[in-house]
């Protein structure tokens, strides 16, 4: 290894409030100092060669706990998994070249889904950087594209501004991941400390409070619309701006639809409430966004995977779109009144001028539209069908799992087929108790997200509902869970299978199932037993390890998962694989063609008192 | 498809270009022509981008610009309220025979010639795109030797500068 100088750190106790000025230090103990100034509670991370003079002051910090987790994709998951949850920044640490191209996938992750982040990576010396030295790697150069801003950081005398700029930029506007990158000879170096008073980012001035003339302008179309829809995003969650979305909900009535970001923002218990929208949203939801004469939509932003083929999403729609990222704005969709500020203060402004403008001028009658969009959602409620050959459906251990766990609880899937009915089965009532990959789509998100989640929020029940691939890709955190008192609970919903891929195979590729099979459960066909034996590799990692196999079994299994709190649980819940996500919506086509079961599309024009079209025959909710 | 320049005030700081042209890259942004150099103050730097688009990409390009946490400004020049200007150095070939013919061509032009060599003279041109394309069309049968051309610089005419206005405009 290049320059293993061995450099002590800690020659002079430093004062333990961590914002008072230190004329003496190294630029490791002033990294660390500099996360403590900026309040961090807890870092994910690993060390390795040029992180490790940073990790000896980490040691001592009275502030800071350190989680070592056993790959860096876990400590950047685990972050997202704490920022979502508590909705303060998570932080992570790696060392330079492999540690931190292993932190490559959640940092992408956290830009798609504008998650809180700071990463803090090792890198060679500065006198080595260029040089294809042992570790290095170009990471502000690789994750450019992936991160909200990155820094390089050269002197030592620049790491308390650089943390305190990272944590404000992750933090503000619309937020994401900032990565800094800190040489070792810099961590090496002596420098002074002083905690900057003030931000002094002359490019960044993200505008927070809305146009009132904006405002107005939509509160006028709002109350003149006959079919409106709030098309409500995750960028409400980030905003906290739950209490004022049910309260424009409760002022105005309008039929909402959360998508897969916002799930809880808008409680699904809420009378208005259609929803999930886009491929595997609701009947309700998908058709009342294609019929509405105007979309507010609130901190979204016209995702293909909502709006389906562009050009026929909400064809009759005029749209309000409001967003914190001006960039959003009129990207996908033409938009007629745009409104760029906070989701918090966008919807209380707004809510205030609806009142103003009901009081002054009166609203359309919208009575019609919300009876219409309530019947498609009794007509066409969530549902599935049971196996035939007796064995677990999938839906109905999700569906279990919310009903015992409960709305308090949070929730936290990977990506796939257990992602789309978690997002469905489960009742959500709060925001931040729905944790996913949305936008990057990140399979084996869960097990680390959870651990952070559970870091964050250790008095809630953290459930990770995760797929059998899924889980295959990330359980090593399971070592961590167990040996840091992180106990979540996972849940594997193994159809032995990649369940979605196997989907689209199914539909699309005439059930010709090209490496889809991925033995490990109820359907093993090629080994002699499933492989792995998720129960023992569960006991392998400390964990409680369960196996539910029979319907009748689930109450009870779920029930015992609840009951253990001291380590980490996992249930191999072994599902059948045939269950398909419904309704869907085809890739690429209009969601006009949604389809409520394989085959089957909502009738509109049956006569009342006709028959119910064939759909699915278990109803929840 | 069309032109369209924006001056882009930017600070002074490594990696900005790399950030620049990469979200170019990243969000399918063409490039037609990019410049950059120092200011008047020298934390700051100044580029000049010429972008083929359509209208409505133009403003995500801007407004994706903007999220650049080193971008301090951008406003679109428009091509009849600025003076736009590129840099050409091409080496004619111009032995005794044609050297006159070559020299009166680029006088005409109010070029420069920078050197000289017994077969060839290198001349230098600023101008619009369209005067050094016209330049390069009367020195073309001569034989180019080889040529290098610069991307645009551009100023708004008038007595304001990008500075007075409040930050991040466009």
């Amino acid at each position: 290894m290049p320059d293993v100088t061995p450099v002590s750190t800690t020659d002079t106790a430093l004062p333990l409030d961590p914002t008072l000025p230190v004329a003496s230090l190294t630029g490791a103990q002033s990294l660390v100092r500099s996360l403590e100034a900026v309040g961090v509670e807890v870092v994910f991370g690993i060390p390795g060669g040029t992180i490790l003079p940073t990790y000896d002051p980490l040691m001592d910090s009275p502030h800071v706990r350190h989680v070592l987790v056993r790959h860096e994709q876990g400590a950047g998951h685990a972050a997202e998994g704490y920022a979502v949850a508590t909705g303060k920044v998570g932080v992570c640490m790696a060392t330079s070249g492999p540690g931190a191209t292993n932190l490559v996938t959640p940092l992408a992750d956290a830009h798609m889904d504008s998650v809180p982040v700071v990463a803090i990576t090792g890198q060679v010396g500065t006198a080595a950087i260029g040089t294809d030295a042992f570790q290095e790697a170009d990471i502000t150069g690789i994750t450019l594209p992936i991160t909200k801003h990155s820094y390089l950081v050269t002197d030592p005398a620049d790491i308390p501004r650089v943390v305190k700029e990272a944590f404000h930029l992750a933090s503000t506007g619309r937020p994401g991941p900032v990565l800094v990158d800190v040489p070792k000879s810099v961590q090496q170096s002596v420098t002074s400390f002083e905690w900057p008073t003030e931000v002094d980012l002359p490019g960044y001035r993200p505008v927070t409070r809305p146009h009132g003339k904006q405002v107005k302008e939509a509160a006028r179309m709002i109350a003149a619309a006959h079919r409106p829809v709030f098309y409500i995003g995750g960028g409400l969650v980030k905003a906290d701006a739950a209490a004022e979305m049910t309260a424009l909900a409760d002022l105005t009535g309008i039929p909402g639809t959360t998508t897969l970001m916002a799930r809880g923002v808008l409680p699904d218990s809420h009378p208005t409430n259609l929803g999930m929208p886009g491929m595997h949203g609701t009947v309700a939801a998908v058709t009342a966004l294609q019929k509405a004469d105007l979309l507010i939509a609130l901190g979204a932003r016209f995702d293909d995977r909502v709006t389906g083929q562009l050009s026929t999403f909400a064809p009759h729609a005029k749209v309000i779109h409001a967003d914190i990222d001006p960039a959003e704005i009129g990207k996908n969709r033409a938009v007629d009144v745009p409104i760029v500020g906070d989701g918090k203060l966008v919807v209380a402004e707004l809510t205030a001028a609806l009142r103003a403008e009901f009081e002054a001028n009166g609203r359309t009658d919208i009575t019609p539209w919300q009876e219409l969009t309530e019947s498609w959602r009794r007509e066409y409620p969530l549902g599935y069908t049971d196996s035939e050959d007796g064995t677990l459906a999938p839906q109905h251990v999700i569906s279990r799992i919310g009903a015992i766990a409960g709305p308090e609880a949070l929730y936290v899937a990977g990506v796939g087929q257990h992602q789309m009915w978690s997002a469905q089965f489960v009742r959500y009532e709060h925001p931040r108790t729905w944790l996913n990959s949305g936008g990057l789509g990140t399979m084996g998100y869960a097990v680390p997200a959870a651990m952070g989640a559970k870091v964050g929020r250790p008095e809630a029940v953290v459930w990770a509902i995760d797929g059998d691939g899924c889980f295959q890709m990330t359980n090593q955190e399971l070592a961590t869970c167990t040996l840091n008192g992180i106990p979540v609970k996972v849940a594997i919903i193994n159809n032995s299978s990649l369940g979605m891929v196997r989907q689209w195979q199914t539909l699309f590729y005439s059930e010709r199932y090209s490496n889809t099979d991925l033995n490990s459960g109820a359907h093993h066909g090629a080994h002699s037993a499933p492989v792995p034996d998720f129960v023992k590799l569960a006991e392998a990692y400390g964990c409680v390890g369960l196996r539910c196999e029979r319907p009748e079994d689930v109450d009870a299994t779920i029930e015992k998962a609840m009951a253990i709190n001291d380590v980490p649980v996992v249930v191999d819940f072994r599902v059948h694989r045939d269950a398909m996500v419904w309704p869907m919506v085809e890739a690429g086509v209009s969601n006009d063609a949604i389809q409520y079961a394989r085959g089957v599309s909502p009738r509109w024009d049956r006569e009342e008192g006709a028959d119910t079209a064939s759909g699915p025959e278990k109803v929840v909710s | 498809m069309s032109r369209h320049t924006l001056s882009v005030l930017v600070e002074n700081r490594p990696g900005v270009l790399t950030r620049v042209t990469s979200l170019f890259a990243r969000r399918n942004f063409n490039i037609h022509s990019l410049t950059v150099g120092p200011t008047e103050r020298s934390e700051i730097s100044r580029m000049t981008i010429v972008v083929d688009v359509e209208k409505q990409p133009l403003e995500q390009v801007t407004k994706q610009l903007n999220k650049l946490v080193n971008v301090l400004k951008i406003v679109e020049l428009e091509d009849d309220a600025s003076v736009q200007r590129e840099l050409l150095l091409v080496k004619v070939r111009a032995d005794a025979t044609v050297r006159g013919e070559v020299l009166s061509t680029v006088q005409l032009f109010r070029a420069h010639v920078v050197d000289v060599a017994p077969d060839a003279v290198t001349v230098e041109a600023t101008g619009s795109p369209d005067k050094l394309a016209a330049l390069l069309r009367v020195l073309e049968p001569f034989g180019v030797r080889e040529l290098v051309q610069s991307g645009s610089v551009a100023l708004a005419r008038g007595g304001r500068a990008i500075s007075d206005r409040a930050l991040r405009s466009a």
